[in-house]
């Protein structure tokens, strides 16, 4: 396994963000984090990025690097795409630096743009700087906190052939998003989370055998179902 | 509009730092001012030791003058702070309780006497002043030379009529009692008259013994006249000397000081506004989560925004005392000690900014808050001992001590001239405003991720 979590919690004020929330993911597994807003995806995520700590549980994670892509872009608008690239190649101790911006830009295809500051950018191009920020030291495990909020269908479109190559290069990805088809078709597996708890493991598929086929039309619909059912409608 | 006012409240009622500011930083200049126009003394507060027995009455020109009331008038112009010893003087002044003390010598009245006779002798008073800062030295000097001045024109007056009299004498001739001797004086309208009368009548040869004696004579006495007129007449130009002492302080000269001060302003605004709004600037830019998750520290990172600011102040501040040297002059031989100034002023306005940064969610709001803390600040860290009342000055010394304005402004003028107060202490001052700074911006961060 790439990834073990075992009964990870996380309170915020005596509120409980995430309630024993266990799963597990392979080397070059694409999991899905899904679940309403407030369901805990952003604080697991964190937690696995090592930007917050859990309160109880373990999180066991594979030796290297861990890319870490956040839901706003963490980048300096200011400053060019090459220039952005080339900082936290620095900062993450890459050891050609050159190469590795070379190679982000290829993948991204913004090596046309390469000169322009991220500030004039458009907000599909930010988000992929954003994610080629995350990929530079070619991590094992890549963590993409909604990559695609507030994207066109075009730039979604490219936004998951660019995520799908890396995990077919052997990359775990685990992404959270709101867009519960995008969960269905990108992700080998999914995870729902609601009020901190994990109420589902497994593929698309099972989701919608496990609600009844006179009530969903399609996937949104019976991931609706499926919530209500258990109390979180 | 009206949506647009309440979508702006509530942006503000979400960001407590700057509404806690705004609310706060008005009362706090009211209250500052308002201490200072109410409770501050309208006149300058001098330690006031007087020597002069009880009762002695004060003759001058055969008026007698009340002490007492003269005594009045002068704490009707100057608040005093009665004390009852020289130490005790020296203390107020050296803890700016007093902006000065001014010392009246027990023969004080005795020597004023003496300016009506013809052996003067000049009456002295003591002035013990505190020059923490030239532009201070100069506010004593300026209130106690127009006392002093002001006191001399009255006893100007009396001394005159003295003076006019010895004149009189020496003009028109008379009686004059030296020693208990009675002298003739012939006076110069005398000895004009007999001169015109040998001219008109004397043959050239003739030796007119007895008149050419009596000339001879008077030309003598009427030296001997003016000679005993000269200590009276510098007696009545400056009648009361003032011995100034300096208790403490040596300040640099007047341009050097305000040199220091606009060295200070530039290196704190540049620093302060640099070092808060870079920080901020990582929140805003959603970037500080990706460094702290192993690409850099907190703590270096606060280095590095400290480092910056430091680097940043000490080329802008250098450029601008180059810049000034085309109108000034600047002991560049001090160049060492002005780069160490510098460097020790720079480094305590950039903890501060970077307490400020990290406490602020963004650019703008870091920079207002730099901005509303570090003006009045340098205000009132320039105010002098001695020129507001003793409870606010209290008030005012906490905020220097916890401000990196002061102590980078006395390492400033340490540096700039060599009659400035050392470096040493204000260096360690503001090494110790570094690290406490530096520990609440550290404690900020925590709450950044």
């Amino acid at each position: 396994m790439a990834i073990e979590v075992r009964d990870l919690v996380k309170r915020f004020d005596g509120r409980a963000a995430l309630k024993g929330v266990s799963f597990d993911a392979r080397p070059g597994e694409l999991l899905a984090v899904i679940g309403p807003n407030g369901a805990g995806k952003t604080t697991l995520l964190s937690i696995l990025a090592g930007i917050r700590s859990q309160d109880a549980g373990t999180v066991s994670l594979p030796p290297g690097e861990i890319g870490w892509v956040p839901q706003q872009a963490a980048i300096y608008r200011r400053l060019t795409v090459e220039e952005n690239l080339r900082l936290f190649a620095r900062l993450e101790g890459v050891p050609d630096p050159g190469a590795a911006v070379e190679r982000m830009l290829d993948l991204t295809e913004l090596g046309d743009r390469r000169g322009d500051q991220v500030a004039t950018l458009s907000g599909g191009n930010q988000q992929r700087v954003n994610i080629a920020i995350g990929l530079l030291a070619q991590p094992s495990v890549l963590l993409l906190d909604e990559p695609s909020a507030g994207l066109d269908p075009r730039h979604r479109e490219a936004l998951w052939e660019l995520i799908g190559n890396f995990a077919g290069g052997g990359t775990t990805v685990i992404f959270s998003t709101h867009y519960v088809q995008e969960a269905e078709r990108y992700g080998d597996r999914l995870l729902v989370l609601a009020d901190g708890e994990a109420l589902f493991d497994g593929t698309a598929a099972g989701l919608h055998a496990a609600v009844p086929e006179s009530r969903a039309r399609d996937f949104e619909e019976a991931f609706v179902f499926f919530l209500r059912e258990r109390g979180h409608g | 509009m009206r949506w647009l006012l309440v979508k702006d409240l509530q942006i503000l009622r979400r960001s407590p730092l700057v509404t806690a500011l705004l609310v706060i930083y008005p009362i706090a200049i009211a209250v500052l001012i308002g201490f200072a126009l109410s409770r501050g003394p309208a006149k300058p507060r001098v330690a006031f030791l007087d020597e002069i027995p009880p009762g002695q009455q004060l003759t001058i020109a055969g008026t007698q003058l009340d002490v007492t009331s003269a005594r009045s008038a002068l704490c009707s112009r100057i608040e005093c702070l009665p004390v009852s010893s020289v130490a005790e003087a020296r203390d107020k002044v050296q803890s700016g309780d007093a902006l000065a003390a001014l010392v009246i010598p027990r023969d004080f009245v005795q020597r004023l006497e003496t300016l009506t006779t013809l052996n003067p002798a000049q009456p002295r008073v003591t002035v013990l002043v505190n020059e923490e800062d030239p532009v201070k030295a100069q506010l004593v000097d300026d209130r106690i030379s127009s006392l002093v001045t002001e006191a001399n024109l009255k006893l100007a007056k009396k001394i005159d009529q003295v003076g006019s009299s010895y004149l009189n004498l020496i003009v028109r001739g008379g009686d004059v009692s030296l020693f208990g001797q009675g002298f003739e004086i012939l006076g110069l309208r005398s000895a004009q008259r007999i001169l015109e009368a040998i001219q008109g009548e004397l043959p050239r040869a003739s030796p007119l013994q007895e008149a050419l004696g009596r000339v001879i004579r008077f030309a003598r006495l009427a030296a001997q006249n003016l000679d005993v007129a000269k200590p009276l007449l510098r007696a009545i130009s400056h009648p009361i000397e003032v011995n100034r002492e300096v208790v403490s302080g040596s300040p640099p000269s007047l341009d050097s000081f305000a040199i220091a001060v606009a060295a200070t302003v530039t290196l704190m605004f540049v620093t302060v506004l640099l070092v808060a709004g870079s920080l901020a600037l990582e929140r805003e830019e959603n970037a500080f989560a990706r460094l702290v998750r192993g690409l850099v520290g907190r703590t270096a990172l606060l280095a590095e925004k400290i480092g910056l600011g430091v680097g940043v102040s000490l080329v802008v501040t250098l450029v601008m005392l180059a810049g000034l040297t085309l109108f000034v002059s600047i002991a560049w031989g001090r160049a060492p000690l002005i780069v160490a100034a510098v460097v020790a002023g720079g480094a305590g306005f950039a903890a501060f900014g970077a307490a400020i940064g990290a406490a602020s969610r963004e650019v703008r709001a870091g920079s207002l808050i730099a901005f509303m803390v570090s003006l009045p600040v340098a205000f009132v860290s320039l105010v002098p001992s001695g020129t507001v009342s003793p409870g606010l000055f209290d008030a005012i010394r906490v905020v220097r001590a916890l401000f990196p304005f002061q102590p980078a402004l006395q390492a400033m003028s340490g540096g700039l001239d060599a009659a400035g107060p050392s470096l040493g202490v204000p260096i360690l001052h503001l090494a110790a405003i570094v690290l406490a700074y530096g520990a609440l911006a550290r404690l900020a961060l925590r709450r950044f991720a």
